[in-house]
Order: structure tokens, then sequence, then C-alpha cells
């Protein structure tokens, strides 16, 4: 496994008597595309800004780059690109001079600035728009600006926090389409988000936020095996056929059918059955008009996590 | 826990930046042609006056800023009143603007240590006030030569002079406050608010105010005890010390800012003007007393600032 470029051991953060975030201990490795995924309020920007030293833990070390956040921030932040909720830019500003001030406080000597932040706004597609006032931005414009700020910076690990709130679907997906480009140049990736499926596509592993602890970590497919008790999910929609639903559950490796509507089938099975599933669906008669192999999602996988949290809650209460 | 690097790093970018905002933003304009104005007027109102009354004043230039002809106040009266609306009106929304536009976090991302940011949009407002009292001043010297015909001695001009230092020193005690509010209120208004009306009781009600204090809680019948201590209530405004030092440096025969004893008046020749030295040693109690409130306001904004929370 590659070097860790972010690990935190133990981060805890109180307020007086509450625990926002509760000995949080995870790593990101260089190259990868790291998760914190979990419901408003669960602690993930707390620990973000933890990792940034722009708050103190109350217990527990992080360190970035082998640094530590609290007693060397500068050096940290010179290597981290962040972006925060609903980054804010100053709206007087045009996106370039905006981006001119962060590139003289990152210290970037004044022959490189022009050409480092015409590269970085070409980048994320602003460059037709560097002298347009960031007041007339739309959000979706403002998120993008902020990633080229990180691209100017030449970070090597960028900080996302939610950076697909607030927008549209084809703007989410032109964002998370930059992130992976971000990626694929190097830069190691920390992002946060509440919005699951869509944050699935990029991420290479994710911890599972709640109530400040981490309650699952891995990658998604993991995940899916340790929530979900492992097995495939097959999909199956036929016309006709006699009996279908009984045929599929003696196949061998199937341990349960469902019909969600009528001439839909679900199988949970060992294996992957899709082979064996369509040729039983033909056998009985009928026409198989889809069949489809169901990644776990980490929708189902969250959800099906908090269902059994609750009930374990139910049951020792 | 000791932290590694210097607390300085980003100051004079940070500085610069926000000195550009204020120069080229609607509120200097609104504070430029306030300040022609409020010097065309001083100096009109000055004039007509001086040139009826006081032909022999030795210190005829001084009295550029002294005098008034009703229905205007005069010059210093004008500016104690302006200043601390200036100060204001650059400084309530220092900091909580960074919050509310969301950029505060984005900008401590970077590598600078919160010192800078604050300490630079300080200077900068500092900087700001600075030019434009500074063009004030020059402005009301400039038509006093031309309108008066009468060029200034050199202890005139000193006593000018440290009359500019000590107002800008009063504009940095408001500006320190206007930040600090706008550290402790996430609301802009709230802020402006707040401030102002600190100001309105400090400068309108607090002087009226120590007197009856004093009567009240000061238990002694000495009349002198008694006005020696509204006295010492009343400057904990800095309207007041303002009031004061501007009475010794601009009338130089100001002996004492406090009650007169007649020992003090032993051997003393009535209405001759003191050195310019003297005068400001009368005032340098509220001299210092200015400056150490402009340092202690920034330092409780600085240390709230400090212990403030990033996220929006």
């Amino acid at each position: 496994m590659a070097e860790n470029v972010i690990e935190a051991r133990g981060l805890t953060k109180r307020y007086g008597p509450a625990t926002v975030v509760d000995h949080v201990s995870f790593n990101v490795a260089a190259g990868e595309i790291f998760g914190l995924l979990g419901p408003n309020g669960a602690g993930k920007t707390t620990t973000i800004l933890m990792l940034l030293g722009l708050t103190e833990s109350s217990e527990g070390t992080a360190r970035v780059f082998g640094r530590d956040p609290m007693r060397e921030p500068l050096a940290v932040k010179k290597l981290v690109g962040y972006m925060p909720e609903l980054v804010g830019f100053y709206d007087h500003l045009t996106a370039a001079d905006n981006l001119y001030y962060t590139a003289r406080l990152i210290g970037i000597p004044a022959a490189e600035r022009a050409d480092r932040i015409a590269a970085a706004l070409a980048r994320v597609g602003l460059g037709a728009e560097a002298e347009k006032r960031v007041g007339a931005f739309s959000r979706g414009m403002r998120q993008r600006l902020g990633l080229a700020e990180i691209v100017m910076k030449n970070a090597r690990v960028a900080i996302l926090d939610e950076p697909t709130n607030g927008l549209d679907p084809q703007a989410a997906v032109e964002l998370l389409d930059l992130i992976r480009s971000l990626k694929a140049s190097g830069v190691s990736i920390l992002l946060s988000s509440h919005l699951l499926d869509r944050v699935q596509s990029v991420c290479d592993r994710v911890a599972l936020f709640n109530k400040g602890r981490i309650a699952l970590i891995g990658t998604v497919a993991e995940l899916g095996r340790q929530v979900l008790g492992g097995g495939f999910a097959v999909e199956v929609e036929a016309d006709g056929g006699i009996d279908i639903a009984r045929r599929l559950a003696s196949l061998p490796g199937v341990r349960s059918v469902e019909e969600p509507a009528a001439g839909r089938w679900r199988l949970t099975c060992d294996r992957d059955l899709r082979a064996e599933a369509a040729a039983e669906v033909v056998a009985a008669g009928g026409r198989l008009t889809q069949l489809a192999l169901d990644e776990p999602s980490l929708e189902t996988i969250y959800t099906r996590y908090f269902q059994s949290m609750q009930q374990e809650a139910a049951h020792a209460a | 826990m000791r932290r590694e690097g210097s607390p300085w790093q980003g100051l004079g970018v940070v500085l610069l930046k926000e000195f550009a905002d204020h120069l080229t933003s609607a509120r200097m304009r609104v504070l430029e042609w306030l300040v022609v104005l409020v010097a065309l007027a001083a100096i009109y109102a000055a004039i007509t006056q001086v040139r009826d009354v006081t032909a022999q004043d030795p210190f005829l230039f001084l009295r550029l800023f002294t005098t008034s002809r009703e229905p205007l106040p005069s010059f210093v009266a004008f500016l104690s009143f302006l200043v601390p609306l200036m100060a204001i009106g650059l400084g309530f929304d220092a900091v909580n603007s960074e919050h509310n536009r969301r950029t505060l976090s984005r900008i401590l991302s970077q590598p600078i240590y919160r010192d800078a940011l604050l300490f630079g949009k300080f200077l900068a407002g500092l900087a700001t006030l600075t030019v434009s009292l500074l063009v004030l001043w020059l402005l009301l010297i400039g038509l006093g030569l031309i309108m008066l015909g009468v060029p200034p001695g050199g202890e005139e001009m000193g006593r000018a002079f440290i009359f500019l230092l000590v107002t800008i020193a009063y504009a940095g005690v408001w500006l320190a406050l206007a930040m600090l509010f706008s550290i402790l209120f996430r609301s802009a208004a709230t802020a402006a608010l707040v401030t102002l009306g600190l100001w309105l009781f400090l400068t309108v009600i607090w002087p009226a105010l120590a007197p009856a204090i004093a009567q009240a809680f000061v238990p002694s019948d000495d009349e002198a005890t008694l006005i020696i201590a509204g006295q010492m209530l009343a400057r904990l405004s800095p309207s007041t010390l303002f009031g004061e030092i501007v009475l010794a440096l601009l009338h130089p025969t100001t002996r004492t800012l406090g009650p007169v004893y007649l020992s003090q008046l032993q051997g003393a020749v009535m209405g001759a003007p003191l050195p310019l030295s003297q005068s400001v040693l009368v005032a340098w109690p509220q001299i210092v007393g200015l400056v150490a409130a402009c340092i202690l306001l920034f330092a409780v904004g600085y240390v709230a600032f400090q212990r403030q929370e990033v996220r929006a």
C-alpha cells in the first residue's frame, strides 16, 4: 500500500459536555479518493477543520504528510488545498483577481502567478470567465473556482467539504469529473458528503460517520459484504412464463426471491447467478426483458446499517 | 504549545488587498465628499470669524481649527463627530462579512495565521483613515494659507501636526471598537448598530452622566473630590479624552485639564501661552490613554477572534 498522506488517530472534539467527534481514526493513502459520509451534523466538517489546524482537537493526533497541523499549520496548509462547503469568494473582484489574492497569500512568485492562474481557470472550464466578477457566478461556477484555487496551489492533497452540495445534477456530474481528473494528476482527495450515491461513483474508500464516530470504513464492496451479509443481488424482469418465482428459488445458491412488482424478481444469491437465472426464465416459457447484477449501493448499505443500529438500540432498551 | 512559522506571514498581502478594497469602495467615495465639504465649511466659517475678531492673536493659524461661526460648528467639533463615523463605517463589517460571504475558512486555509488577517484588516482601515485625515488636514492648511495670507509659525505647525496624530489615534479607537463588534456579532447590521449606540452613549450621554454618578457614589462632601471623581469617570470615554487633548494642544494658554488650585497659579502669568512641549505634557495622560484604549480594544478583539470557530 502506498504511503499515507493523512493519518487521524483517535481524533476527538468536545464542546463542553457535547462530544462532536469521538475518537475518529482513518488514513488517506497517496493517490486515493477517500469519502467521509454521513448525515449533517455527524462531525465531518469538524474532523476536516482539525486536519487543517483550524480547530483544536481535544484529544488524539492528526498527521498530514507526517506533520502536526496544530504545531506546523503553515507547512500543512501549504500542502493542502481546502474547499469549504458552499465556498465563497469576494463578489466585487473578478475570478482572476480572487485567485491573485490567494496566490499572493500562498507566496507564489510574481512571475508565475499569471500563468498558473490562467492554467487553473482553463482546467476547470472558467477560462472565458476569468475577468468576470464572481458576484455574477452561479453556485456551480463558484465550486469550480474553488477547485481552480486548489489546482493553482499545486496542492498534494485536496480536502473538499460537501463539494456537490447545492448543485444541479448536471453541475454535480461536471464537478465529480473534475475531481476524478484531479485524482488522475496525482492529488489525493478527502471529501465529505451526505449525498451518498453521487459520491459512491468517485470514492475509492469511504468512512461512514454516525454521531461523531466512524461506523464503517472500507471500500464500498467491503461495506456491502459487512452490512448486507455478502451475497449478490440479481434482478430479473420477464414477460409471461409459469411459476417463475418458485423455479428461481429452487436454483442452487439462491437464498431468497422477492417480487417487488409483477414480472420483476429480485434474487439474493451466493454468487453471480445471472446465466442460470436467465436459462431458468427461458425454460419456464418467459421472455426475458431485463437482467442485472446489483452492485451494493451506499444508500442501501447506509439505510440497512442504521436500521440495524436502531433495532439493536430498541432491543437494548 | 509552540507553533512554527511567523504570525506576520501574509500580513502585507492582506493589508494591501483590504486597503485597495477600501479605496475603491462606495463608502470611500462618500468619505471623500464628506472630507471636502467639511473642510470647505469649516474653513469658510473660521476665516470669516477670524478676520472679524482676532487680528492680534499670536496663534492665528490654530484658530482655523477651533473657531466656529453660527450655525456651523468648528473644524475640531466637526472632526470629533466625523472621525468616529468614518472609523465605524470602515470597521463594522470587517470580520463578519468574511463569515457571511463564506470566505473566512477559505482564506484561513491558506498558509497564514489568523493574526495576519486581523492585523492586516486593522492596519488597512487605519491607513485609509490616515489618508483621509491627512488630506483633510492639508486642505485646511492650504486653504488657510491662501485665504488668510499669514504663514503659520513653526510651533503652530508642530501643534497642528501632533493634533493630526492624535486624531488618527482617536480614529483607531473607534476602528478597533467597530472591529471588535464585527467579530462578536455575525450580523453586520447588529454590529453597526451596537457600535453606533455605544458611540452615542460615550460621546453624548456619558460626559453628562459622569458627574451625577460621582455625586451619587463617591462618599465625600468635598467639592473638589467630587469634581475630580466626575472628571475621572468622564475620561473613560474616548471622546472626552480627545476633547481634552484638543483643548491643550490647540489652545496654548491651557495650563491644566483638571480643577485649578490656587497654589498652581503662584507666579503664573495669566493668559500667557505654554511652549509646545509643556502643552503636550499637560495632555500626555490623555494621549497615552487614547492609544492604550485603542490597543486594549484591539487586543480584546484579537483574543475573541483567535478563539472563534471558523465554520460558518
